[in-house]
């Protein structure tokens, strides 16, 4: 079925959005939520299970000390309040991809709760409260077999694979987000986006949301313009990329004003993403399956972190990464431009990794979003995971600086890098990168390439000093490159005038 | 006094995958109320000032370190499973319920 759609814009005369998100981050940990369990991503089936994930009879789960404080100090940095004393609880709902039938999370009474986080689209602040951070663990993956897509529609059976079961997350929900009318879809996604800088500051989580470690569910719903009468809202789940949490928005609005504005009802329901369409799909409808029948896990003792712990993780926080980034751009004097395009690249760390090691900011960017970045991208990895240092990036930078390299020569330090011969230095000498400094050599280089060029020679000694670019390059080829070029400028400027 | 209706019988019933016929729920929920009524009896015990718990022993913060320990072999884990196929545990398709 096609849902119709109204145009974006036209939503907006009528009505207002409200959003809520609910973004679970998978804790990058050791061992999983409740027993020693590991979470590695990718193994083989059923490789890192154990009778407490699988949810045996008599297994007892123990609480991740280091989950837990990794929940605080995201709390902390969401300017969350900390419980003093906590529970969890058992939600329960049958669902192959549990096997205990319950999932151990909390209910009313999370670790985290009452936070904000500024959020910042196009130079204006939107406050986004966020009402809770709990604690909870990660069910296992079902694979439909018999369907076309691995969806469940048209499936025979499922197979379950329990190694991401147990696996901590932390879910974190906002309060409703209200009054950002036409922005409503790049602000759904500068949160999730401003989010995830924070958990990979914190490193607390892998946050790669193409591995499903950060997953956003948005909640959505439109009420009549200026009512302040919230509408009945649909939940889109597993949104997992921020281009998909703006789209996924912006078509839930246009599709919850086509159906109000034909009379009917938006049902509450669950929703589907589908990444390749950009479309949602109705999932199930909210109803009996609501009721969790939550309780207290009376197998794990209740969590109530010392105010001296809290106080502790709070000192442990990194600098906030929107404040860090207002920061480093104001001492690296970048543009606008030149800020986006290096976050964009991933350049940022090891841009100021590379001026603390003595480069100026320009250099640095130079380096890490041209030549570094290029290459990066034909072997579709980020910068950061070349293997090139912060180090090497600032003494080939400090060979073109003292006159040793320049930028032609360093490209081929960079070649030697990346096959690993060695250091910048080494890769100069073994493969006699340097440029010749000896005077006696290049002016007798540019002799003959006068020699050999007399036309081009007479138009300079006539004053046309631009011919003088095919002399540099007939010297340059004689030196293989390894000359400064703008001394051989001067040679052949000083010889003909 | 707590009481449990014949509707939430069936409710519950339905939640917990259990299938009722009409003759077992009207069986069931008196049953049930009565167990739910002698079960309350306890509340009259505690005083005003004890408040109810979860737990039985005052504990907190019992926590484990984040350290990897052995876990089951594929061939354990799966050893219980009806059905195994490509190392994974079959399960029979769920209808209108994909989380």
């Amino acid at each position: 079925m096609t849902d119709t759609l109204v145009a974006f814009d036209d939503v907006l005369t009528s009505y207002d959005p409200a959003m809520g998100l609910e973004v679970h981050v998978e804790l990058n940990t050791a061992s999983k939520m409740f027993c020693g369990c590991p979470t590695e991503f990718g193994a083989e089936p059923n490789t890192q299970v154990c009778p407490t994930c699988l949810g045996l009879p008599g297994a007892m789960p123990v609480v991740n000390g280091k989950a837990v404080e990794s929940a605080i100090r995201i709390g902390l940095a969401l300017n969350c309040e900390i419980a003093e004393w906590c529970r969890f609880a058992r939600k329960n709902y049958f669902y192959p991809d549990m096997p205990k039938n319950f999932q151990t999370s909390q209910y009313d009474e999370p670790i985290c709760f009452d936070g904000f986080m500024d959020v910042e689209v196009e130079g204006e602040t939107f406050r986004v409260e966020i009402e809770r951070a709990h604690m909870e663990e990660d069910t296992g993956k079902s694979l439909h077999v018999g369907g076309a897509t691995g969806r469940i529609h048209g499936a025979d059976h499922s197979l379950v694979d329990y190694n991401r079961a147990g696996i901590p997350l932390i879910e974190i929900v906002t309060r409703p987000i209200l009054g950002a009318g036409a922005k409503a879809p790049e602000v759904a996604r500068a949160y999730v986006a401003q989010l995830r800088d924070l958990i990979v500051a914190l490193g607390v989580s892998d946050a790669r949301m193409d591995q499903g470690s950060i997953r956003a569910d948005v909640n959505l719903s439109l009420s009549p313009k200026d009512s302040g009468v919230l509408g009945t809202r649909t939940e889109t789940k597993n949104v997992n990329s921020l281009r998909s949490v703006e789209r996924a928005v912006r078509f839930e609005m246009s599709r919850h004003a086509a159906v109000l504005g034909g009379g009917e009802k938006i049902l509450q329901e669950t929703r589907h993403w589908h990444e390749d369409t950009g479309v949602t799909t109705s999932g199930r409808e909210k109803s009996d399956a609501e009721d969790y029948r939550y309780f207290p896990e009376p197998d794990l003792v209740p969590v109530a972190p010392t105010r001296a712990w809290v106080e502790e993780l709070r000192g442990t926080l990194p600098e906030n990464p929107t404040a860090r980034r207002a920061r480093l751009q104001t001492e690296w004097g970048f543009s606008d431009l030149e800020m986006r395009d290096t976050v964009g690249a991933g350049a940022l760390n090891v841009i100021e990794q590379t001026i603390a090691a003595g480069t100026t900011p320009q250099a640095a960017r130079k380096w890490w979003l041209g030549e570094l970045a290029r290459r990066a991208n034909e072997q579709g990895v980020l910068v950061d995971a070349l293997p090139v240092t912060p180090a090497d990036v600032a003494r080939v930078q400090a060979l073109v600086d003292e006159g040793s390299l320049n930028d032609k020569l360093a490209r081929q330090v960079f070649d030697g890098l990346f096959a690993g011969e060695g250091t910048p230095d080494e890769v100069v000498a073994a493969r006699g990168l340097a440029i010749v400094s000896d005077e006696g050599a290049l002016s007798t280089a540019v002799d003959n390439a006068i020699a050999a060029n007399p036309d081009v020679a007479e138009k300079i000694r006539d004053g046309k000093v631009a011919a003088a670019g095919a002399l540099i390059g007939a010297v340059m080829k004689e030196m293989r490159g390894q000359a400064d070029a703008a001394r051989v400028r001067e040679l052949v400027l000083e010889k003909l005038s | 006094m707590p009481e449990i209706t014949r509707d939430e019988v069936a409710h519950l019933a339905n939640l917990a995958r259990i299938d009722l016929s009409d003759e077992e729920l009207d069986h069931l929920a008196p049953q049930l109320s009565v167990i739910l009524e002698s079960v309350a009896s306890i509340s009259g015990a505690a005083g005003d000032d004890i408040p109810p718990t979860s737990h039985a022993l005052p504990l907190t913060n019992v926590f484990r370190e984040d350290v990897v320990v052995a876990c089951l072999t594929p061939e354990q884990a799966l050893s219980g499973a009806p059905e195994v196929e490509e190392q994974r545990f079959s399960v029979p398709r769920i209808l209108g319920e994909e989380q």
